[in-house]
């Protein structure tokens, strides 16, 4: 009887984990994985209605149209797929997933550092991959993430990561990918708690803190001309900015701040500069589309931010963009950031309801970030040679009843769809089961 | 005719009359005058409706002894004859704190909030002064007391400007020469009232508006307790309020808004109060008319913005442009509406200001007369004073003005201004115009001079040779100056004039050299042309642009009418009904007088619109049971409980969220009281009735309800507050008990029959247990939802929602068997620790469970977007669509208890729906058209004209204030319009400290 009980808890216990550490990352892809039948959106724009796809030790080694190969699958690990659908995994920019675990308990929020030149600091070390809010990103599709540090002037590097790992050099994708700066806002608020009037004001102070910014860069580059220089971190890690290692994401939301970031950018010598947020980039697409800026675009789900603008200008913004040839992915910053970012493949969606297709939608958050972040070579579509992270969803996975995952890959590795949030529902509608 | 300092001389004479007789002198003999005085051959304006062309004011010892044009001048007169002058009654200002030091703030940053009074034998409030008298503050501002005679008033009402109750006001006579022993003309003039607490406390109730009204009312029905000798102890604050009860009592609202507020409390407890507004009553007069009050109105009506940047002025919200097109225009309607009025200096920078402003409410259409009553007649009936103030009768004081005519007239000098038959002069009356052109020569050389200009401002040119010199000049008292450069440009020297003007034409006088010299100067006058204006050019362009009506609500997306009731014939559309018949496909819907009418195929009726609906989806309208949008206040949180505010006196009919939840579907919302305390405020259910006023939204026969809340919020935990009870959930629950078992007590008393003292909160917790009024309770753990369903059980009533209840699915078997529903988070969690265990299964446990669930948002984006929160559940526990749909559509109102009235497509209900582009749970569908009772309130297609209409009225206001600009108006830097997004722990600003 003991003996029993014993056995009881100890299923209970592997059933449902009894620790808040993660699902355990997936080994490394032993056997060659065929996934046959399954509607195939590329992510390039493509759709390849009943495809065969095939991956060995993490890439894909063909990806073809069903009815005209003919492969032999024997030896490989076979999922028919028949009427699912197959996507490579959805990429979140611009988050803090893994820097904050609970928003209001102060002593597990690590996403901003003191100071406002913070180029050195890096996001990647402290990017927690055990985070339960983490792995709940992975049964909605959501697999890659570019982790990014908040605050100050320049808040500090950001760095791509995929969403299996056991720590935080297991989950690298892409080590210090950028160099993300907080431009000046052309408005600011009164401080009402010393009895100023609330309300916006154009920001006096925007001419000086935009000189604040170009004597940065001023020293950043005269730092690099010194044949010895004593070490500043600082301008050491701006370095990148100007071969192109490095890119400079500025966060940016108002038409004027947008046009002198560009100029900004440009008289820098910034070979790589990405516009985040751009609520009003829509405004200035031919200038980004002339100069070959990509925008991260603020979260679809938003409220417009002025009181006339349009219902619908947060939903439609991508789409004015992409007519005029701007490449654009989606980012979700704001408030509930971490917990929303899963909600990624539904921003994509209602953009769809608002004027884009469905293939141009999927873009928006698998190959045109890829590209944006610099990953594009292993990641962002199902393209031969490439990376396989994707995965099965029964149905279309832009639209919420059909988002449901049986199966996600990353670099080939199968991982567990399991979460905090999985565990409890099972642990729960077992005890109610049991008591009928 | 007499020379003006004579005047002055006798007038100082007269004064002295005014000290009291009983005291003793000691620096001559006591004097007494009984002479008169009398202007004659004026034209008098004794009121705006009485006037007299040419006339006769008498008067004496500070008082009017008769006018008009039969009156006997006594001998003993001293006469002025100002013929061709015209004579007013001086101006009152109603609201004002003149001699009234602005009281203290009390510091006290990054403290913890204070919960309790700092006096004893007050009540228990500290923003409750009715004790304050502003006499005992008052001293008599020389300065101040100038800039309101310069603009014209005679008499001001003062009062201490701070806090809910301020106690009462002093009416004074702005007499520069008398002491307080004549100006004060009432130390009790009024008893005032305002939302806004008190700086000089910290004291953190009330927090917001709602809270504000709710500790009124409750002070008046304690008043009355108190002045029936109820009270066991002393409350000197309500001694004052019922001592003062018979004063005019006049409320500091200073919006609209406040206003029907502020009117809402007063009629409670046959308060009329006498109401100073905001400037924009104008934009729903009808709500204003209805509330019967008098209205002091200030006239500080928005400059132009400064609109050249192209990049800053896109930032400008469409009302904002309007309104400064529109608000000149406030005190006319007021006028046109019959509403009684008096006008206010209040609001503005300086009474210097107060004339421009008037003329342009005259310059948009308000009347003269009106004008001069709301600055005479009608101030001093509303201040009960019509006897001795306002008019120019006998008996009345001698305020007045001399003119040199039309007061209303930009070009109209004010010479003098009479307060208690003390004179002060703004401009001399007696002034000979020197202006023309003169010549003369000094040491050989000759001279043009061009005197021009406004006499008080008089400028001059001077010019030899064709050649001009610097000059300036200075005339005053007869006597003239002029500084002239000499020849020499370099040297920066000065040849000065001086000039005493005797009758004749021309100049003469001396003039002394930079070297000492002295000359004798004698100017010729060559050309007489006193009216050369040189400031022609400012020729006002009176064509009042008229293209900018007002619309409902009175901002962007607006309706010039409100949208009518229709007969509406959906053909063909997939309906979902919500009911036993599901969805039904290739169906017809027909809505008749704001109800479903018919349900079935091949409908038809001759009189309704037909939409094709083909390919289309037709719902019942999305019910948010959790939302903050639509509120100007969303917590009190200055105590524990706030039973006694209700979200209901604080609906903000005007949010833009309004109109966007509508593009979203949602057609009915409860607006919630926030979290910040275990017991909040009672709710508003509405209806998104665009354009409708608040009161207009809210359901006929509203269900009642009220929020409660557990955890993190109401413990305090994530703010810096370890002063109020409870701190940990083990007392949120004695907390509870506690209050129940008074409610309980309180309520046996009350239906004994024995004398009770009300209490609002007291009462709307009985409430509570007498299963009349509903709670919804906010709440995230197992623990806390337990333990209040346990609560409630001891006192034999149900909860009726828990609203988030994110760890409902831990406890769904004892929800179900409470009774109580469910209305929670589609996906939400990790903001807080209490939400860690927060799972999106949860909808689809309860559901399982037998729980009645709804989603709902607590956010005014997420609301937009209910369809896809709801649609979630099909991901998240494989709910069915049908039964997900009800999730944000029949359940809510079966927890709202409205059900019988919305929720569902059926016959008889009201018809509240939708039309989507597609199935409604799909992220690819869109809202068409949202449609409360027959009216259609959101269109995508009107949208898109919205959209062009705005665009055009900026740009046409954008060029007027370009114009406005470049005609030299004043313009003010442009101020961006940022709706705050509420949430359960919002906090009014305006109330904060």
């Amino acid at each position: 009887m003991k003996s029993l009980q014993t056995y009881i808890i100890l299923l209970v216990l592997l059933a449902f984990g009894y620790s808040n550490a993660q699902q355990t990352p997936a080994p490394k892809q032993s056997e060659t994985i065929a996934i046959t039948g399954a509607k195939a959106h590329i992510g390039n724009g493509q759709v390849i209605d009943n495809s065969l796809i095939i991956f060995k030790d993490g890439i894909l080694t063909n990806v073809l149209d069903a009815t005209v190969a003919r492969i032999d699958l024997s030896g490989m690990t076979v999922i028919n797929a028949s009427g699912k659908h197959i996507y490579p995994g959805f990429i979140i920019p611009n988050t803090t997933l893994g820097l904050v675990e609970i928003d209001a308990v102060r002593a597990t929020d690590d996403d901003a550092e003191l100071g406002s030149w913070n180029p050195h600091i890096r996001s990647l070390i402290a990017y927690n991959s055990e985070s339960k809010v983490v792995e709940s990103m992975r049964p909605n599709g959501v697999l890659l993430g570019q982790i990014t540090p908040r605050g100050g002037h320049i808040s500090g590097s950001s760095s791509v990561v995929q969403f299996d790992a056991w720590n935080w050099e297991d989950a690298v994708v892409k080590e210090d990918d950028g160099i993300h700066m907080n431009w000046p806002n052309s408005f600011s608020r009164g401080r009402w708690w010393l009895g100023e009037d609330p309300a916006m004001k154009a920001n006096k102070n925007y001419e000086k803190q935009i000189k604040e910014i170009v004597d940065f860069f001023n020293e950043t580059k005269a730092y690099a001309r010194a044949s010895n220089p004593i070490i500043n971190l600082p301008y050491k890690a701006t370095q990148g900015l100007f071969d192109g290692s490095k890119t400079l994401y500025i966060h940016v939301n108002d038409e004027k701040g947008i046009i002198d970031a560009v100029n900004f950018s440009k008289e820098n010598q910034v070979e790589r500069m990405v516009i985040v947020g751009g609520y009003h980039a829509y405004r200035v697409a031919n200038l980004l589309k002339q100069n070959n800026i990509p925008v991260l675009l603020k979260r679809v789900h938003s409220r417009p931010s002025q009181t006339d603008d349009d219902y619908d200008l947060p939903f439609k913004t991508a789409k004015l963009l992409v007519d005029k040839g701007v490449l654009v992915a989606l980012e979700g910053s704001g408030q509930m950031e971490r917990m929303n970012a899963r909600n990624l493949p539904f921003y994509a969606g209602t953009t769809v309801a608002y004027g884009l297709t469905k293939a141009q939608a999927l873009e928006l958050i698998t190959l045109n970030t890829a590209k944006i972040l610099g990953i594009d070579t292993n990641y962002g579509s199902l393209e031969e040679g490439k990376s396989a992270t994707l995965f099965i969803s029964e149905g279309d996975a832009l639209d919420m009843r059909t988002n449901i995952i049986s199966h996600a890959f990353i670099d080939g590795r199968q991982l567990s769809l399991e979460t905090h949030q999985t565990k409890l529902w099972k642990r729960y509608s077992e005890k109610f089961k049991n008591q009928d | 005719m007499l020379k003006t300092p004579l005047v002055i001389l006798m007038l100082l004479w007269s004064c002295s009359l005014f000290a009291q007789e009983y005291y003793p002198k000691n620096d001559g003999v006591k004097t007494i005058n009984s002479n008169y005085t009398a202007f004659t051959n004026a034209k008098i304006y004794i009121t705006a409706d009485q006037v007299i062309a040419n006339g006769t004011l008498l008067i004496k010892d500070g008082k009017v002894v008769a006018s008009g044009t039969q009156v006997s001048i006594p001998d003993n007169s001293t006469i002025i004859d100002i013929e061709g002058k015209s004579i007013y009654p001086s101006f009152i200002d109603m609201y004002s704190d003149f001699g009234v030091e602005k009281p203290k703030r009390q510091s006290g940053a990054g403290r913890s909030p204070q919960y309790n009074p700092t006096r004893t034998g007050y009540y228990w409030n500290d923003h409750v002064m009715p004790e304050n008298k502003a006499i005992e503050k008052f001293k008599f501002d020389t300065k101040k007391a100038k800039e309101y005679l310069d603009a014209g008033f005679g008499v001001v009402n003062t009062h201490i400007q701070d806090g809910i109750v301020r106690g009462t006001g002093t009416l004074v006579a702005l007499n520069t020469d008398a002491g307080n022993e004549s100006i004060i003309l009432d130390q009790n003039s009024a008893q005032y009232f305002s939302f806004r607490k008190s700086v000089t406390s910290r004291q953190s109730y009330p927090s917001s508006i709602m809270g504000s009204m709710a500790l009124l009312r409750q002070l008046y029905i304690d008043s009355d307790w108190y002045a029936k000798g109820n009270s066991k102890t002393k409350d000197l604050s309500i001694e004052a309020l019922n001592t003062n009860k018979g004063l005019v009592q006049i409320f500091g609202a200073g919006s609209r808004v406040n206003a029907l507020r502020a009117d809402k409390v007063g009629d409670e407890y046959g308060i009329q109060y006498v109401i100073l507004g905001g400037g924009d009553e104008y934009e729903r007069i009808d709500e204003i008319k209805a509330t019967n009050a008098s209205f002091i109105i200030p006239v500080d009506f928005r400059d132009a913005y400064e609109v050249d940047n192209v990049f800053l002025s896109e930032s400008l919200a469409l009302s904002d442009m309007r309104a400064w097109h529109q608000e000149p225009t406030n005190p006319k309607v007021l006028a046109d509406n019959n509403i009684t009025f008096a006008f206010t200096t209040h609001d503005l920078k300086s009474p210097k200001v107060f004339k421009a402003k008037l003329i342009k409410a005259i310059e948009y259409g308000l009347s003269k007369e009106k004008a001069l009553e709301a600055l005479t007649t009608v101030p001093a009936k509303l201040l009960q004073k019509s006897s001795e103030l306002g008019h120019l009768n006998k008996g009345a004081y001698a305020n007045f003005l001399i003119t040199s005519g039309d007061v209303f007239d930009k070009k109209t000098t004010v010479y003098e201004n009479w307060v208690q038959g003390k004179q002060t002069i703004l401009n001399d009356m007696n002034i000979k115009d020197i202006r023309g052109d003169y010549e003369f020569s000094l040491a050989g050389e000759t001279y043009k001079l061009s005197l021009k200009g406004e006499l008080n401002k008089l400028k001059s040119e001077i010019t030899s040779n064709n050649k001009k010199r610097g000059s300036k000049v200075s005339y005053m008292n007869d006597w003239l100056s002029i500084a002239m450069t000499t020849k020499d440009s370099i040297k920066q020297e000065f040849i000065r004039l001086v000039a005493y003007l005797s009758n004749g034409t021309n100049l003469n006088g001396k003039a002394k050299f930079p070297n000492g010299n002295e000359m004798t100067f004698f100017a010729k006058k060559v050309n007489d042309n006193a009216n050369n204006d040189s400031s022609e050019k400012n020729k006002e362009d009176n064509t009042i642009e008229t293209t900018f009506p007002v619309t409902y609500p009175n901002t962007a997306y607006g309706f010039k009418q409100l949208p009518k009731q229709e007969t509406l014939l959906f053909k063909s559309a997939t309906v979902w009904t919500n009911e036993a018949e599901g969805i039904l496909e290739e169906t017809d819907v027909l809505i008749k007088n704001g109800k479903i009418s018919k349900i079935g195929k091949n409908l038809s009726d001759s009189n309704a619109t037909v939409i094709d609906a083909k390919g289309k989806h037709l719902t019942s309208g999305i019910i948010d049971e959790h939302s903050h949008i639509a509120a100007a206040s969303i917590n009190e949180s200055g105590q524990n409980s706030s039973a006694e505010v209700s979200i209901e006196d604080v609906i903000d009919n005007e949010d833009i969220d309004i109109y966007r939840n509508l593009a979203g579907g949602v057609t009915s919302i409860q607006i919630l009281h926030g979290s910040a305390n275990p017991i909040g405020g009672r709710s508003a259910i509405i209806k998104l009735k665009w354009g409708e006023s608040a009161e207009n939204l809210i359901f006929d026969d509203s269900p009642k309800f009220i929020k409660f809340a557990l955890g993190e919020n109401v413990k305090q935990s994530n703010w810096q507050s370890f002063e109020r009870f409870p701190q940990t959930r083990m007392g949120v629950e004695q907390l509870y008990i506690d209050y129940f078992n008074r409610a309980k007590t309180y309520d046996a008393l009350k239906k004994s029959g024995k004398p009770y003292r009300k209490d609002i909160e007291m009462e709307v917790l009985a409430q509570v247990l007498n299963k009349e009024r509903f709670i919804s309770c906010h709440s995230y753990v197992q623990s806390e939802i337990n333990m209040l369903m346990k609560v409630a059980e001891q006192f034999n009533f149900k909860i009726n929602t828990f609203t988030h209840i994110l760890e409902g699915y831990k406890v769904a078997d004892k929800m179900a068997e409470h009774g109580v529903g469910g209305s929670t988070f589609s996906d939400w969690w990790a903001y807080k620790y209490e939400v860690n265990d927060a799972i999106p299964y949860n909808a689809a446990i309860m559901h399982d469970a037998g729980v009645v669930v709804a989603i709902n948002s607590d956010d005014g984006e997420m609301s937009r977007r209910l369809n896809q929160e709801a649609a979630k559940s099909v991901k998240y526990g494989g709910i069915s669509e049908e039964d997900a749909w009800k999730f944000v559509t029949l359940n809510p109102a079966k927890l709202l208890h409205i059900d019988d009235r919305v929720g569902s497509i059926k016959v008889g209900k009201d018809a509240d729906v939708v039309l989507w582009s597609d199935h409604p749970l799909s992220i690819y569908a869109k809202a068409e058209k949202t449609i409360i009772e027959g009216v259609t309130y959101f269109d995508l297609k009107r949208d898109e004209m919205m959209r062009n209409a705005i665009k055009t009225e900026k740009s046409k206001l954008i060029n007027a204030m370009m114009q406005a600009k470049n005609k030299g108006l004043k313009t003010q830097p442009i101020k961006k319009k940022e709706k705050d997004q509420m949430h359960c722990d919002y906090i009014d600003h305006e109330q904060q400290h």
